[in-house]
């Protein structure tokens, strides 16, 4: 149990896939300008997420069987374009609601670098199943907790004023910069220490 | 437009980085060194210009409605040559890019150009511009480096792979850690940014006038 407790905290806090990994910045920076949207587009991506490190597990056994490890990246970008229309689909037939909530962030995660960067991370840190989905969850958890923070600072950020050179993206930055140090401060972490606690 | 035209507008008016804000992953990930800018800046330029040529060739074949993973396989068929190429050429450069390299896919200036430029136009008029545009993210990943890797660690143009240790400046523990951290990359292209958004507004200023 304490080594899926330790992925979970090392990939929300640690190794924050925005503050310190640098995956997923177009979305983080793209659709944070309000809490709700910012919110919807963290939910798809975490659906996507953890069903695309539970699938890719299985791909990987298949690639590594037939010794065609090379063409990873190929098929991993195609399992994740597949999943996430098929995602589409199933949400648009089942639950209209959820459908209006997320649907126009689902077409925007196949570009999303951090759903083909956690299945790569799966396979380099030699995760079993389990702890791939988990792995998956967790970096989309750190994922949508930077993503909704930013969306609530930039909330205020937009009725600051500004020098002109500075509005939009270089404020937006700056202010990810600032968290960012904020973030640092978990890498002196002792984990180890804290699950024995 | 002429094809001179179509290069200069990928390096300057369309500047990748600058301009269009896309392809931001790498931007901050990488900038670390200039050596690490410069290998990522050039696989980028070569997988862009490759599937640009590939899929204007193929602009008349390729179905309407199943265009964009028909172009993610191009895509991921050149970024898969390049990771092996740089795999067995530069294995050092490789590790330290890592990751970022099969990321190279999901690229979005590398999609955006097949969808909004590649796909309307002819082979030769598509390599020029993802050799400009090439040119404009290398451009923009080597200033960026160049400003964390020197203020940073004090030595510029650190190459391993190539047996070069760099011009030493000034000594290491005067650099600014922080700049090489993380929190770095976002502060100085937010600076950055912020520099040329100024610079621009008052090129049209004086246009104005």
């Amino acid at each position: 149990m304490s080594e899926y407790l330790l992925i979970v905290f090392s990939s929300i806090f640690i190794n924050n896939f925005i503050t310190s990994r640098f995956l997923g910045i177009c979305p983080f920076l793209g659709v944070s300008k309000q809490v709700e949207t910012a919110t919807g587009m963290g939910l798809a991506g975490t659906f996507v997420m953890a069903l695309a490190s539970g699938i890719t597990y299985w791909v990987q056994k298949v690639l590594v069987a037939f010794d065609i490890e090379f063409l990873q990246t190929i098929t991993f970008i195609l399992v994740i374009a597949v999943l996430v229309q098929f995602v589409e689909m199933v949400i648009k037939k089942s639950s209209p609601v959820l459908y209006r909530a997320l649907g126009i962030y689902l077409p925007l995660i196949t570009t999303n670098c951090a759903v083909l960067g956690v299945t790569i991370i799966n396979v380099t840190e030699n995760y079993n199943f389990l702890q791939s989905v988990v792995s998956g969850i967790g970096g989309a958890l750190g994922f949508s907790l930077l993503l909704i923070l930013f969306a609530g600072i930039r909330e205020r950020l937009a009725l600051a004023p500004l020098p002109k050179a500075m509005e939009g993206f270089p404020i937006a930055l700056i202010t990810a910069g600032l968290i960012s140090i904020a973030f640092l401060g978990f890498s002196g972490f002792n984990l180890a220490a804290l699950l024995n606690f | 437009m002429t094809k001179w035209q179509i290069f200069k507008n990928g390096v300057f008016n369309e500047n990748p980085t600058f301009r269009l804000v896309l392809g931001m992953c790498p931007t901050l990930a990488v900038t670390t060194a200039v050596v690490n800018g410069l290998g990522m800046g050039i696989a980028t330029a070569l997988v862009l210009t490759g599937s640009n040529i590939i899929i204007s060739l193929l602009r008349n074949l390729i179905p309407k409605e199943i265009r964009i993973p028909a172009y993610i396989v191009v895509i991921a068929s050149f970024t898969t040559i390049i990771d092996m190429t740089m795999e067995a050429v530069v294995p050092d450069l490789h590790g330290v890019l890592g990751l970022f390299i099969p990321l190279i896919v999901v690229n979005c200036i590398v999609l955006a150009r097949a969808e909004a430029f590649a796909s309307k136009h002819k082979p030769s008029e598509a390599m020029m511009d993802g050799l400009g545009i090439g040119l404009g993210f290398t451009l923009a990943l080597t200033i960026l480096c160049s400003i964390r890797e020197l203020l940073g660690t004090g030595t510029i143009l650190k190459a391993r792979d190539f047996g070069f240790a760099g011009w030493h400046l000034f000594a290491k523990d005067l650099g600014v850690k922080l700049l090489i951290l993380p929190p770095g990359a976002f502060i100085t292209l937010g600076l950055l940014l912020a520099g040329i958004n100024w610079l621009v507004a008052k090129r049209g200023e004086k246009k104005h006038e």
